[in-house]
């Protein structure tokens, strides 16, 4: 509705009330420009580095997209939930909590897969609406209820399997998985047939030797990336071309404000929160189907990566502002600086030294192009 | 927004040089060694160490890799990452089989050697491909460990594990048990990394249960704070204290009569032979025709000099 209102406006004649912006302008206070220089400096900086090394061959090229598709899928929940102006640390407990749900649904109680995956999925949803409630009800900063959540769900994770099958890490989720109908939904391959005929024009490598000799050392794209690309693409149209887009905005900037011109916040709020936990979802789904085991160990730390690939992507902690496209290329960056560093032949004990001066960069870069649009000195 | 740009470009500069340096090293063959010892355990580095120290007398390039948390996915990930980088072989830890067994054995069958070293049991490594195993056999080290307490009289104990989420802790404690034919039931605690978190713990649990003969810990991360812990509850010398695994203060503390022994499965053997074997693998074509148990040897007050004197950083 809003939308076609304002296309009318423009059709019409110019509003005075716009104010005019040059083209250059409008290009610097992108919230994703930070990231789109520092993924063009990444990649310039690895292939100058590490252009022979194999990081650009199919199978490296595979390993940092999988990484970043990784990052990428709670991310974008981490970014669409800090622009309405709450954190989420409960993001990598809320991983290894799902993946372990799974698992001892299907595993364990012995249901069927498909089963296992809806339970969790709700399951997962709620804890997000809850966390989300206990927020907008005590006004609590998110940041302490949800590092109470970081805590509950990692004991739980580990509990559980202790007690019922006395060991942290439950596998043969592979083997229920046979033949189940939701299962390759994440843990399965597509285009298969495309990585078969680069095999065949010698493009890609092949296995040497084993059971699967002579097929393509890359057979697919898992659908962990499918799953980030469409997270992003979604999330994007949601935040800049809708009103519920609109709303999280202004949420986030002002709640206050949000609320007096009728705004409903607290629900907006709550239904970041879900999707956060749904971004959390899937990224265990894809994960323990890929591998077939839940353990307790999975998500450590992941609440922060995600924060910090939302932080390079050019938001603001502050919320109000920021973009799932940069939170998606902050992504990137990261997934690829992790992985590359290797291929460069890096000690790896200095890959936190660069992950800490990115940050640095990402965070002065932003608080400069905030000044640019407030013209705050 | 130059600012900006002047910094970035220095520290590439200062990046480049550090490359440089990095590379810089024999131009023969290269090997990977991939752990999943999280950066806070500082038993690897004895292992780190053993690699530097065969990759030097062999005339190889070696790098060590991990997972900074520990997490065994982000192992998974490595592994796929260090067979894209094309190596002569890959020697690691096999920690969860469900988890890693795919992305090595997609390593070996595209051509890279593989050798299982530290986690894992040599059936796991012939099925998946590896050229050998390199190890201590988990299970039976803890059995043999809770046959030789049983002997000297311990029918309970505290197993303080300090890395829960690895299965092959968890066998340990149970190979304890069994060794010395009781449950192990609630004598296994989670005691965390930090320790703060693990003294405290493990002083609340011998508080809870003064009837416990004999402490278990499994690695100087566990086994340091367990020392503190029994000195400031006046138990040291007095309870039954074994331990896995080898570092500064344990040796000090057998010596001091504190610990009665510690079991070395010395990662010395662990990092260094795969090492030599694939070398010479690959230069000669010989290999040796079984797996290599570099363990259990179990060290106590006699003969301790040499161990203390490397200790941390060899032993």
């Amino acid at each position: 509705m809003a939308e076609s209102g304002q296309g009318a406006a423009t059709a019409l004649a110019k509003d005075e009330r716009v104010k005019e912006i040059s083209g250059l302008r409008k290009a610097l206070i992108r919230p994703e420009l930070g990231a789109i220089v520092g993924t063009i400096a990444v990649f310039v900086f690895f292939v100058a580095f590490a252009g022979d090394s194999g990081m650009f061959n199919a199978q490296g090229v595979l390993n940092w997209s999988i990484v970043s598709a990784q990052f990428m899928i709670i991310a974008v929940g981490a970014c669409m939930l800090m622009i309405a102006g709450e954190f989420d640390l409960s993001v990598g407990s809320m991983i290894g909590f799902a993946g372990m749900s799974i698992a001892i649904i299907s595993v364990t109680l012995q249901w069927p897969v498909w089963i296992a995956i809806l339970l969790t999925l709700a399951l997962c949803v709620a804890i997000g609406a809850l966390n989300g409630f206990i927020v907008v009800r005590t006004g609590l900063p998110s940041f302490i209820v949800t590092l109470a959540f970081l805590f509950i769900l990692r004991g739980f994770t580990i509990f559980f399997p202790q007690l019922i099958e006395r060991q942290t890490i439950i596998g043969g989720i592979d083997d229920a998985a046979e033949g189940d109908w939701l299962a390759p939904v994440f843990g399965g391959k597509i285009g298969g047939w495309i990585f078969d005929w680069l095999a065949e024009m010698e493009m890609i490598a092949v296995f040497e030797r084993g059971t699967r000799e002579g097929e393509p050392i890359v057979n697919g794209i898992p659908m962990l990336i499918v799953w980030a690309l469409v997270l992003v693409a979604v999330a994007h149209v949601v935040l800049t071309r809708t009103q519920f887009g609109n709303w999280v905005f202004a949420s986030g900037g002002d709640a206050q404000a949000a609320r007096y011109v009728g705004v409903p916040v607290n629900r907006v709020k709550i239904l970041m929160f879900m999707f956060t936990a749904f971004c959390a979802f899937v990224f265990a789904t894809c994960q323990v189907m890929e591998f077939g085991s839940a353990g307790a160990d999975r998500g450590l730390l992941k609440e922060f990566e995600a924060i910090i690939a939302v932080v390079i992507g050019g938001a603001l902690l502050t919320g109000g502002y920021g973009s799932v496209i940069g939170a998606a290329l902050g992504a990137l960056i990261f997934g690829v600086v992790q992985q590359g560093l290797f291929f460069a032949g890096v000690e790896s004990s200095l890959f936190r030294v660069f992950l800490g001066v990115i940050l640095l960069f990402a965070v002065i870069l932003n608080t400069y192009i905030r000044r640019i649009i407030t013209g705050e000195r | 927004m130059n600012g900006f740009f002047k910094t970035m470009a220095v520290t590439a500069v200062a990046a480049a040089a550090l490359l440089g340096g990095t590379a810089a090293q024999a131009d023969g063959e290269r090997y990977v060694l991939v752990s999943h010892a999280p950066d806070s355990d500082s038993w690897w580095n004895t292992i780190k160490n053993a690699l530097a120290l065969a990759g030097e007398q062999m005339d190889v390039e070696v790098e060590y890799r991990n997972p900074p948390t520990g997490d065994l996915a982000d192992m998974a990930r490595i592994i796929e990452q260090a067979a894209a980088s094309g190596p002569d072989g890959i020697i690691t830890t096999l920690a969860d089989p469900d988890v890693l067994s795919g992305p090595i054995r997609a390593a070996v069958d595209a051509g890279i050697d593989v050798i299982i070293m530290n986690s894992g049991t040599p059936e796991q490594a012939r099925e998946i491909g590896a050229l050998m195993y390199v190890g201590q056999p988990e299970y039976d080290a803890g059995f043999a460990a809770g046959q030789r307490a049983a002997g000297d009289g311990v029918g309970s104990f505290l197993c303080v594990n300090h890395y829960i989420n690895s299965p092959s802790s968890t066998q340990r404690c149970q190979g304890f048990a069994d060794g010395l034919g009781v449950e192990l039931g609630n004598q296994m605690i989670d005691s965390g990394q930090d320790p703060a978190e693990i003294q405290n713990r493990v002083m609340a649990y011998l508080n809870a249960n003064p009837d416990t003969d004999a402490v278990l810990t499994l690695g100087p991360t566990s086994a340091d704070p367990t020392i503190l812990a029994l000195d400031q509850m006046g138990l040291a010398g007095d309870i039954y204290f074994g331990t896995f695994d080898l570092g500064g203060d344990i040796v000090d503390a057998i010596r001091d009569g504190v610990i009665e022994w510690g079991i070395d499965q010395q990662p010395f053997l662990q990092a260094y032979l795969p090492v030599v074997v694939l070398t010479n693998y690959h230069r000669y074509g010989v290999l040796p025709g079984n797996n290599i148990n570099s363990g259990p040897g179990f060290v106590t007050a006699d003969a301790l000099d040499l161990v203390s004197q490397l200790a941390g950083e060899y032993r």
